[in-house]
């Protein structure tokens, strides 16, 4: 049997990566090691989050199946930020985990051109650098043109309980042994990560009044850019929120050995960003306490998993599970709750991200892609990013055309991907709204006018929906015409109505457009005007980008000198070596990472503003530049 | 970057010695070829070998030669010195004599573009390496030293570190919301912090104004009618001074220019062509050129004469030299006193008789008063030291600035941020954190000829 395209592991990076192949007409097998556990959500019942959120509107905007799922699953949703301003919001969901994970499998069962095939991965046939196919434990060879890895943490994965260390991913499936053997025998670096999860705990064994109430926000709100909201906004599952106390530091401390990562038994990088709670004690010593969030898995009853369990948001830990129960029961509300599920640690192989393309090709082997925990990310969005560029980037491939590689300026999607092969990484990597030189560009409320373009020229996005996204766009130009084109002058009943609302009254006459301007001017102030028959999508684009055209002038000015950087180009044949004069360590750095542009080199650590200078000059001597 | 070149790198005409610099991998080989004395390609690194430059057989000048073999030199290259003593003829002789072999003249600023791209100096510390050598006065090169020791890198990365603190602060909150714990920088708490910084770097901006005095001195225009003592007002500063006197053509009514060292500070005074009203067409364009001087003056010393009553040339000098530095001199207090002081309320007034030495010395009290010039020459000199230090630092303000009109705005955290990193971002690149492709291309512009 041959395959156009094989897809090795069905996260959230491996469903994105086979539906977009597949959808793209690319006969496509995916192969997973349990497919009652495809999309599965392994750690936090969540989806979205500050910089995450805008992930997964920018998955929705390019055609992938995150966004949809995630409004299908929501069982409470919270806009985030609101009162940092519009560069910063973002949603995240409460999922159900049950419901969540069942509807990808739903899209994947539904789509044409994909089959689902539950079995291990141990090998990859490599021939003359070139990718052929894949060989399953069994021994059976798969023959493929394309290879994408989306293998998670089940390279030599392994689960760790305070000395207890067990092969194996989440839910005891079991893990690859070998794939990532055959990965270093073709070149490549393999670095060991590490990333942990708190206990679960029976939903009807916390005693509530000690706790204190999170709700959702009081309207509906969705993902993707279909705005259908499933979930009832009036009737949202709530969160609790608790905080660690004095007792619980005192029990972490006294047992900190016994935990895998003080005892010496973790050889894998955790994340910085996401640290267990025995990392926080320590590193924190002076804090009094740490919140936690209770979190409700599924609102389905039924579901053996996860039907009755309540994750503690904030407490991952590799303690025994001894421990574990005496640190829970110390907290407030959890004096008599029951643990379910133990908190575990889990380690596994991932590659160096630096060994990547943009298009998310590995360099040493042709046609072979990877996405996700691989690469040396964390978190769901992000690898369902790099799983639906893999596959995009696979299927363009295979129809010889140029990869899609968003910059900097464009998508969150594109910062991820660039920080991961420029930079890399040395512990797991999140993303964060920081990350973004310009996020005032990069925001929720404007990812499909970033990339809607994209996601048609490649095939993701069918013909009504684009028409749909071109009429909003239209509408949004008329909104504007008629804001610059109307004026009000300083008539009694106008300045009447400004000074009602806080704002200085008019001596002359002005557009509703320098109106809108005002920071204290919404648009449901202009409709006082006039009549604006726009949907709020369209309305809000206007207000955005009225009100802050400044600043976003100012960011727009930014980015293009990153872009004139960008576009100068290093020839992919250059030999550091014969350039005199680049320090050393950034000959190293750039013969390692071969950057394609000085947009590029200038981002990677170690080289510094002499190595750029030099480098410029050489290329411009040799005739490179321009 | 492999190939010779050579500057003059003393300035023409100053003081009885000049030394010309090669840099580049044939330097030691082609001055042997041209010197009579040790083999030079034999000496050790870091020596200097006295002999004769020659030609053919002509002996040319007695000669000093620094030898430094690379890496550990200015440029990272080989470097020669020729120290020469004949004087300017002599100097440009040797520098055509060099230029036949295979070396070429350098651009300007080549030296210390060397320096830099070969990842011997970063950007402050190669402007400030420029600047020690053009210093003028022994300020200057105070200023330049302390630049060198990255002091001037102390104090920016004072200021990012700063930033730092308070973007990342801002930042947790936007990438953790949820975390109650953790303080919420508020726009009050911004507001604070940034007028301090503000007012921090105002100081420092206007400091640094006082280190472009220290290190370029005071352009000082004497302006005023005919006869009133311009002349001998110079003179008397001059006489004091002994400082070189040249005369600038290019008007029939020539203008003298002369430098003054004050309290270690270079005043660069220009005696102007008498201002009045003319027909004379020659005249005229002398008077026009003296006016137009005003302009780019950091000082104007306007000479009234004190015996007489205002005139109507007085008043139109007075009118076109009330928006700058003005001092007005009220000459000639030895004879009788007819002008009238209350028109002159608005301007810095100075009572002078430049007959003699010490009847000036009021103006002289007067110029160090306004320019802080004792002050200056105590300084720490933890200041910024040229012109794109300075502008970056401006533009670093101007983020604050702005800052502050969007939290008056009452706009959201998230637009306020953009404008302190910016600011972040301005300071980063006076030190050479982040890279853009203009610093580098006008920094080395700036960099004069021999350096």
């Amino acid at each position: 049997m041959k395959y156009e395209v094989v897809v090795v592991g069905g996260g959230h990076a491996g469903c994105e990566a086979s539906l977009a192949t597949s959808r793209k007409g690319h006969k496509t097998l995916l192969i997973t090691g349990n497919i009652k556990n495809i999309a599965d959500m392994p750690c936090n019942p969540s989806i979205g989050g500050p910089a995450k959120g805008i992930v997964v509107r920018e998955i929705d905007a390019l055609g992938g199946e995150m966004g949809k799922c995630a409004d299908k699953g929501a069982i409470q949703v919270k806009m985030l930020n609101t009162k940092k301003g519009p560069a910063v919001q973002a949603l995240r969901a409460q999922e159900d985990k049950h419901i969540y994970p069942k509807e990808m499998l739903k899209v994947l069962n539904n789509q044409e051109n994909l089959e689902i095939k539950e079995a291990i991965v141990e090998h990859l046939i490599v021939d003359n650098q070139k990718i052929r196919g894949i060989i399953l434990e069994t021994g059976e060879e798969i023959e493929s043109d394309i290879v994408i890895l989306t293998t998670g943490t089940y390279l030599k994965g392994s689960i760790l309980v305070g000395d207890k260390k067990t092969p194996g991913g989440p839910h005891g499936e079991r893990e690859s042994k070998f794939l990532s053997d055959d990965l270093k025998a073709l070149g490549f670096k393999i670095l060991r990560l590490k990333t942990g999860t708190p206990p679960r705990i029976d939903i009807n064994s916390i005693d509530y009044k000690k706790t204190s109430l999170e709700p959702g926000d009081d309207q509906k709100l969705t993902f993707s850019y279909d705005n259908k909201a499933y979930y009832d906004y009036k009737n949202q599952v709530p969160c609790h929120l608790i905080y660690t106390n004095e007792c619980t530091h005192q029990i972490i401390k006294k047992h900190l050995k016994e935990s895998s990562m003080y005892g010496g038994h973790v050889e894998g990088v955790g994340p910085r960003y996401c640290p267990s709670i025995e990392d926080k004690v320590v590193r924190f010593f002076d804090k009094e306490r740490h919140q936690l969030f209770l979190e409700p898995e599924s609102n389905i009853k039924e579901d053996k998993e996860y039907g009755n369990t309540i994750y503690i948001q904030g407490f991952s830990t590799s303690m025994p599970e001894k421990v574990q129960e005496q640190m829970v029961h110390s907290l407030s509300g959890l004096e008599h709750a029951k643990i379910l599920k133990y908190a575990y640690a889990i380690e596994y192989d991932a590659i160096d991200s630096k060994q990547l393309k943009q298009s998310l090709e590995t360099k040493l082997v042709e046609n072979l892609f990877t996405a996700g925990q691989i690469n040396g990310t964390s978190g769901y969005e992000e690898a369902a990013g790099q799983g639906l560029i893999a596959g995009i980037n696979a299927a363009l491939k295979l129809e010889g055309k140029d990869p899609l590689i968003l910059k900097r300026n464009e998508a969150y999607i594109g910062v991820l991907i660039d920080d991961l092969v420029i930079k890399g990484v040395k512990d797991p990597y999140r993303l964060l709204t920081s990350r973004a030189e310009y996020r005032l560009l990069l925001r929720h409320d404007n990812a499909d006018i970033r990339l809607r373009d994209y996601g048609y020229q490649i095939g993701l996005i069918n013909q009504e929906t684009y028409q749909n996204f071109i009429e909003k766009k239209r509408q949004i130009e008329e909104v504007y015409q008629k804001l610059k084109d109307i004026r009000i002058t300083p008539k009694k009943e106008i300045n009447e109505y400004l000074e009602n609302i806080g704002s200085s009254t008019l001596k002359d006459g002005i557009s509703l457009y320098e109106l809108l301007k005002r920071p204290e001017i919404s648009v449901d102030d202009i409709k006082h005007f006039i009549k604006l028959d726009y949907s709020l999508e369209v309305l809000e684009q206007v207000e955005i980008n009225t009100r802050y055209e400044g600043y976003i002038k100012k960011a727009l000015k930014d980015a293009e000198k990153m872009l004139n950087l960008e576009n100068k180009k290093i020839p992919e044949n250059i030999n550091y070596e014969n350039i005199p004069n680049i320090a050393s360590e950034a000959k190293q750095k750039l013969s390692e990472i071969r950057p394609t542009t000085i947009g590029q080199a200038s981002r990677i650590s170690g080289v510094n503003p002499a190595d750029i200078s030099i480098l410029m000059v050489y290329l411009r001597k040799n005739g490179h530049d321009e | 970057m492999d190939d010779n070149i050579v500057a003059i790198a003393t300035s023409l005409g100053v003081g009885a010695i000049s030394i010309i610099r090669l840099s580049g991998k044939e330097v030691i080989k082609i001055t042997n070829s041209i010197f009579k004395g040790k083999n030079l390609e034999r000496v050790n690194s870091h020596t200097i070998n006295y002999g004769y430059i020659v030609d053919q057989e002509e002996v040319i000048d007695e000669v000093l030669v620094s030898v430094m073999k690379a890496p550990k030199t200015y440029t990272k290259e080989d470097i020669i010195e020729i120290n020469c003593h004949g004087g300017i003829a002599t100097t440009n002789r040797i520098l055509e004599l060099i230029l036949t072999k295979d070396v070429r003249l350098a651009e300007p600023g080549e030296f210390t573009k060397r320096a830099f791209l070969n990842g011997r100096i970063d950007l402050t510390e190669s402007e400030a390496v420029m600047d020690l050598l053009e210093s003028k006065t022994e300020s200057a090169r105070h200023l330049a030293i302390s630049n060198i020791q990255g002091k001037t890198h102390e104090m920016v990365e004072d200021f990012r570190n700063r930033l730092k603190d308070l973007l990342s602060s801002i930042e947790v909150n936007i990438d953790y919301p949820e975390y109650h714990d953790i303080e919420i920088i508020t726009v009050d708490k911004i507001k604070g912090q940034v007028k301090q910084m503000k007012q921090e770097l105002e100081i420092i901006i206007k400091e640094s104004k006082n280190t472009k005095v220290l290190k370029e001195g005071i352009y000082t225009l004497i302006i005023g009618r005919p006869n009133v003592g311009k002349s001998s007002l110079l003179n008397q500063f001059l006489e004091e001074e002994k400082a070189i006197v040249t005369n600038i053509p290019g008007t029939t009514r020539d203008m003298i220019e002369g430098q003054v060292i004050l309290n270690g500070i270079s005043l660069n005074m220009i005696d102007t062509a008498g201002v009045r009203k003319t027909t004379d067409q020659v005249e005229k364009i002398g008077v026009e050129k003296s006016l137009s001087l005003i302009k780019q003056a950091d000082l104007v010393i306007v000479v009234l004469n004190g015996s007489e009553a205002l005139t109507k040339e007085d008043q139109y000098i007075l009118e076109k030299t009330k928006e700058k530095n003005t001092i007005v001199v009220i000459n000639k207090n030895d004879l009788e006193q007819k002008l009238k002081t209350e028109k002159l309320n608005d301007f810095t007034l100075v009572s002078t008789n430049t007959n003699h030495i010490k009847g000036i010395q009021p103006l002289k009290d007067k110029i160090i008063e306004l320019f802080e010039l004792d002050k200056i020459s105590s300084k720490d000199y933890i200041y910024f030291s040229n012109i794109r230090q300075i502008s970056k630092a401006k533009e670093a303000h101007q983020k604050l600035i702005e800052v502050e009109e969007g939290i008056e705005n009452k706009l959201p955290i998230d637009m306020i941020e953009i404008d302190l990193k910016a600011c972040f971002d301005f300071l980063g690149e006076i030190i050479g954190k982040t890279y853009s492709d203009e610093i580098i291309d006008h920094l080395f512009e700036k960099f004069c000829v021999g350096k």
